[in-house]
């Protein structure tokens, strides 16, 4: 096992590599010039552009460059010289010039507020998803069962904006069961209450469409496990039926929910980007969204390679999870 | 003396087993069949008999090239086909043909019986006398479907009938030599006897060639003339099937033979029956030396050490150290 | 004595179709300790009789009629007709089941002795150390080499013999005063099952427990059974102790059974017997004898009564019955 995982290490960090690279090559090679977009849109000095130019190392040579950029990963990275030295301390992601901020600090900003908002709605669609799924399972073609066909129906078809907008504009506006979330993030340490009803709405809109998803799957899951030759053996025991579902049952139909939820939550951490645009947090998807609006190219550069990172690592995660759920790929 | 229309030499096929992931390394090899030899002559049918995991199907499905041998050669018709590429193969694929063993998944649930049956005239781009539709019906009244069935599907057919169905499609292109791949193991008994029966009566007819697999002797005692029993990849007894159920000489054939219950309870009850311990090894490190020694009652150092060679008892070949 | 007595059961399944017919007013009994085979082939309805008795066929497409009167631990008890909850305090105590496949009624994700721990557990308020020194000591009974390192095991890391001892050991951890194997062997290798037909043997000799033996295998019931049930279409069609069966079928249907079973201990004919034809549709089952559209004796019987009117079953000679015109005793 330990020399499995350490396999796996080996070849995350090589994918991650690989990764890097190949966002440094498409973004290196884009029509455009870095350095003339550090100094604003209308700046049209060459002065300035080629001081900035070297400042930011664009004028190196495009592998130096990328080679500067992963030193700076591990050992921190500093722009210009003197007075206008500006240190981005490792881990270096860069540093974007119309923020006027190292990049590592952007991104430590913004992931605890997608980090909270992925979380909380994870919980919720699991609760949701598998609770309503073991249940329309376990009463199927029951009044349990039909409605949860209605409620899959309509978290699959409704785009999330919308569903985010309907909450605001009815529990919000017009009903004002909840404040208006104007934006200002409080973090969790700070204020435990202000922070969950910030997000609750988030919570509430993200989880909605996951949540009927996994239904949908954990029901079918949870059907063809119970036709299952040990599921009867499980019965032919003598077993009540509430520890044949509840134990038997659902340890072998969740399994494959640990793979689809992991990875699920890795899509979510590289940035829930209509979610966070229509309640206005200030997350990972809407540092990257203004980046790519404002050409900030350090930014998109980190953002991407971020949510490759996340992704890459969680299926690690995933994969080793899997293997102590399921005995069976404990050896290999 | 005639060429025989197959002959097998010390074939071998190995699957190798690969650790999971981007670096995969290969770390051992299943050694599913194990140099094997024999030879089949044209309108005989040899029985090929063994457990689960000997190799039997792996054996029928290399010498049909679907498998690639790892080592070994196979000649068909008197030709090296051993190292033919696909393409090379095709033509040849009229001649020889398989029937395999579950009759529920190996017809396409969406296509009518009568389509399945004419899919082989198609791929090999022949034309029959008559018309496809002709031909196939034919050969479904042949193998005892009823003809006006052609448009039906095969969930609308029993087992039985769906085997009847497979052995049609086998039958298209008039083949010299068929693999059947396990074809009555499951069947129910009665049905059972009706398709050993129709494999019989068509072999004299269309003087077919077989190579019969099964897991079970007593089946494979009323359709071949010789039988071979396999064990781990290996040919451990080869004789005519007279001999072979009179005279087993190898112990595993003994073990096999007495495994299997007689439909009589008062001999049932009084044979001494030899019951083997343990369970087969796995392929992937047989045993050094005799590939039985582990289950073995006669087993001494000798068959722990050293690989019986073949040697020839009457008109029996056995690969044992100390036959009967 | 006897411990198990069925009246009338009949089970029907409800499809689009019409009522599937699986078995048909069928009625029998077992003594302690006996052994009675049910044999048939495919559909004949003999796995349905056993799951419909242990109250293991889902109540809501299975409509069940009948009784089974079973001498239980605490009396007798109706098998039918008692509530489902309290069956199951009599499953895997009073009466256990051992299945076809051994590689898929074992599960995957719980290793070996927990499974027998936990069969032992839900019917003994006893220590987990002490159902743990009973499953070791089933374990070895069964032939599982050192058992209490095995124990651990997971049901992958065993092949399908040994999966099947394991079974055997967990149905027969609580004693059962009767054990129902279902095609014990039929997945098995011929070597193997002859290994597992003498372990059941000893065991129940040892356990002093009444089998029903469902199977196919006409040799399997001619070295264990004592008496034999032949079923076709879901009914009885012969009932009678193993040795008069097979010195003097009554029915024409047990007779072609009997033929078409290829055998080594005769010398050998190039042609098997075979039973022409199919057996009939379980949703219109024909008016008169099931088997008559099949039975090479149909010209014995005047008219086309066995066309028309369905047989009783009718006593031959002292405890053997069968379901067939040809035969019957005068005024029978």
């Amino acid at each position: 096992m330990l020399s499995y995982i350490s396999r796996r290490l080996g070849v995350t960090f090589l994918i991650l590599l690989g990764v890097s690279f190949t966002v440094y090559v498409i973004f290196a090679f884009l029509p455009f010039d870095p350095a003339a977009l550090t100094c604003g849109k209308n700046c049209n000095d060459p002065g300035i552009i080629e001081a900035n130019r070297r400042r930011l190392g664009y004028d190196l040579p495009f592998l130096t460059q990328y080679w500067v950029f992963i030193k700076g990963l591990f050992i921190g990275r500093t722009y210009g010289e003197g007075a206008a030295l500006i240190n981005c301390p490792a881990p270096s992601l860069g540093y974007s010039f119309q923020e006027h901020s190292c990049v590592t600090t952007l991104i430590s900003e913004a992931l605890p507020v997608t980090l909270s908002l992925a979380i909380g709605a994870l919980v919720l669609w699991l609760v949701v998803g598998v609770g309503l799924g073991v249940l329309a399972a376990r009463y199927r073609g029951k009044f349990v069962d039909s409605a949860s066909t209605i409620f899959v129906l309509i978290g699959t078809s409704l785009p999330t904006f919308l569903t985010g907008l309907m909450l605001l504009v009815f529990v919000v506006i017009k009903w004002h069961i909840l404040p208006f979330p104007a934006g200002n993030y409080t973090p969790f340490l700070e204020d435990p209450y202000e922070w969950a009803q910030i997000l609750f709405l988030p919570w509430i809109t993200l989880a909605f469409a996951y949540a009927a998803l996994y239904t949908r799957f954990v029901r079918s899951a949870v059907i063809e496990t119970s036709n299952e030759d040990y599921i009867r053996t499980a019965r032919a025991k003598g077993l009540p039926e509430s520890e044949v579902v509840g134990k038997h049952t659902l340890r072998a139909a969740l399994a494959p929910i640990v793979t689809m939820a992991g990875l699920d939550f890795a899509g979510l951490l590289g940035g829930a980007i209509l979610t966070e645009s229509v309640f206005n947090l200030p997350g990972l998807g809407r540092l990257a969204i203004g980046a790519v609006v404002e050409y900030d190219l350090p930014i998109i550069v980190a953002t991407t390679l971020l949510a490759a990172a996340i992704v890459v690592t969680m299926n690690l995660i995933v994969d080793i999870l899997y293997a102590f759920i399921d005995p069976r790929v404990r050896i290999a | 003396m005639t060429t025989p229309i197959l002959e097998v030499t010390n074939l071998a096929k190995f699957f190798p087993i690969q650790s999971q992931g981007i670096f995969s390394r290969v770390k051992g090899d299943n050694k599913a069949v194990n140099g094997i030899s024999f030879t089949l002559n044209a309108g005989e049918t040899l029985g090929l008999v063994g457990e689960s995991g000997c190799g039997k199907s792996t054996a029928g499905r290399t010498i049909l090239k679907l498998y690639e041998p790892t080592s070994g050669t196979i000649k068909f018709e008197g030709e090296d086909i051993t190292s033919y590429s696909a393409s090379k193969m095709k033509p040849l694929r009229t001649k020889m043909q398989m029937i395999f063993q579950d009759p529920y998944s190996s017809l396409n649930p969406r296509h009518t019986i009568g389509s399945i049956i004419a899919a082989s005239y198609e791929i090999q781009k022949i034309t029959p006398e008559n018309g496809v539709k002709r031909a196939v019906q034919d050969l479904m009244e042949r193998v005892g479907l009823n003809p006006e069935h052609y448009n039906r599907y095969p969930h609308e057919f029993s087992g039985g009938q769906r085997q009847r169905i497979g052995i049609a499609r086998a039958l298209a292109l008039k083949p010299k030599f068929i693999v059947c791949d396990e074809p009555v193991s499951a069947l129910d008994v009665s049905i059972q006897a009706q398709v050993i029966n129709l494999l019989d009566d068509l072999r004299d007819d269309f003087g077919l060639s077989y190579l019969f697999i099964a897991h079970d002797l007593s089946v494979v005692q009323h359709i071949s003339q010789r039988v071979a029993v396999m064990y781990l990849g290996k040919i451990m007894e080869l004789a005519p099937t007279e001999e072979l159920y009179k005279n087993p000489h190898h112990p595993y054939t003994k073990a096999l033979l007495s495994a299997i219950p007689i439909p009589d309870p008062i001999l049932e009850r009084k044979r001494e029956q030899i019951i083997l311990s343990g369970d087969i090894p796995n392929p992937v490190n047989p045993p050094t030396g005799c590939v039985f020694n582990t289950r073995c009652w006669k087993a001494q150092d000798k068959c722990r050490t050293t690989e019986p060679v073949i040697m020839q008892i009457g008109a029996s070949q056995v690969a044992c150290h100390f036959p009967d | 004595m006897t411990l198990l007595e069925v009246k009338n059961l009949s089970v029907g399944f409800p499809t689009p179709d019409g009522v599937v017919h699986a078995v048909n007013d069928i009625s029998f009994s077992i003594d302690a300790g006996e052994t009675l085979a049910i044999v048939g082939e495919s559909g004949s309805g003999k796995t349905v009789t056993n799951l419909a008795m242990m109250g293991l066929l889902n109540s809501n497409t299975a409509q069940i009629s009948g009784t089974a009167r079973f001498q239980s631990h605490t009396g007798e008890i109706d098998l039918l007709g008692i509530d489902p909850n309290e069956l199951q305090k009599y499953r895997g105590q009073d009466i256990s089941m051992i299945f076809q496949d051994p590689m898929s009624s074992l599960h995957p994700y719980f290793s070996i002795g927990d499974q027998i721990i936990e069969a032992h557990q839900v019917h003994n308020k006893v220590d987990p150390d002490v159902s743990k020194e009973r499953a070791i000591e089933l374990l070895g009974l069964v032939g599982i080499p050192d058992p209490a390192s095995r124990i651990t095991s997971f049901p992958h890391q065993f092949s399908g013999g040994m999966r099947q001892r394991v079974m055997i050991a967990m149905a027969l951890v609580n004693n059962p005063s009767l054990l129902i194997a279902d095609e014990p062997t039929t997945a098995l290798d011929v070597t193997v099952q002859a290994q597992i037909l003498s372990l059941l043997k000893d065991l129940q000799r040892e356990f002093k427990m009444a089998v029903i033996l469902i199977t196919h295998d006409l040799g399997v019931v001619a070295g264990a059974a004592d008496r034999v049930n032949v079923m076709y279409a879901g009914r009885i069609v012969e009932s009678a102790n193993v040795f008069d069966l097979y010195a003097k079928p009554a029915m024409p249907y047990t007779q072609g059974l009997l033929d078409s079973v290829p055998r080594l201990d005769r010398p050998h004919t190039n042609r098997l017997s075979a039973i022409p034809g199919q057996p009939p549709s379980m949703i219109s089952l024909p008016d008169g004898c099931s088997f008559a559209p099949r039975c090479s004796r149909i010209s014995e019987v005047a008219g086309s009564k066995c066309l028309m009117i369905m047989p009783e079953l009718t006593l031959r000679t002292d405890a053997h019955s069968a379901r067939c015109f040809i035969g019957e005793r005068a005024g029978a």
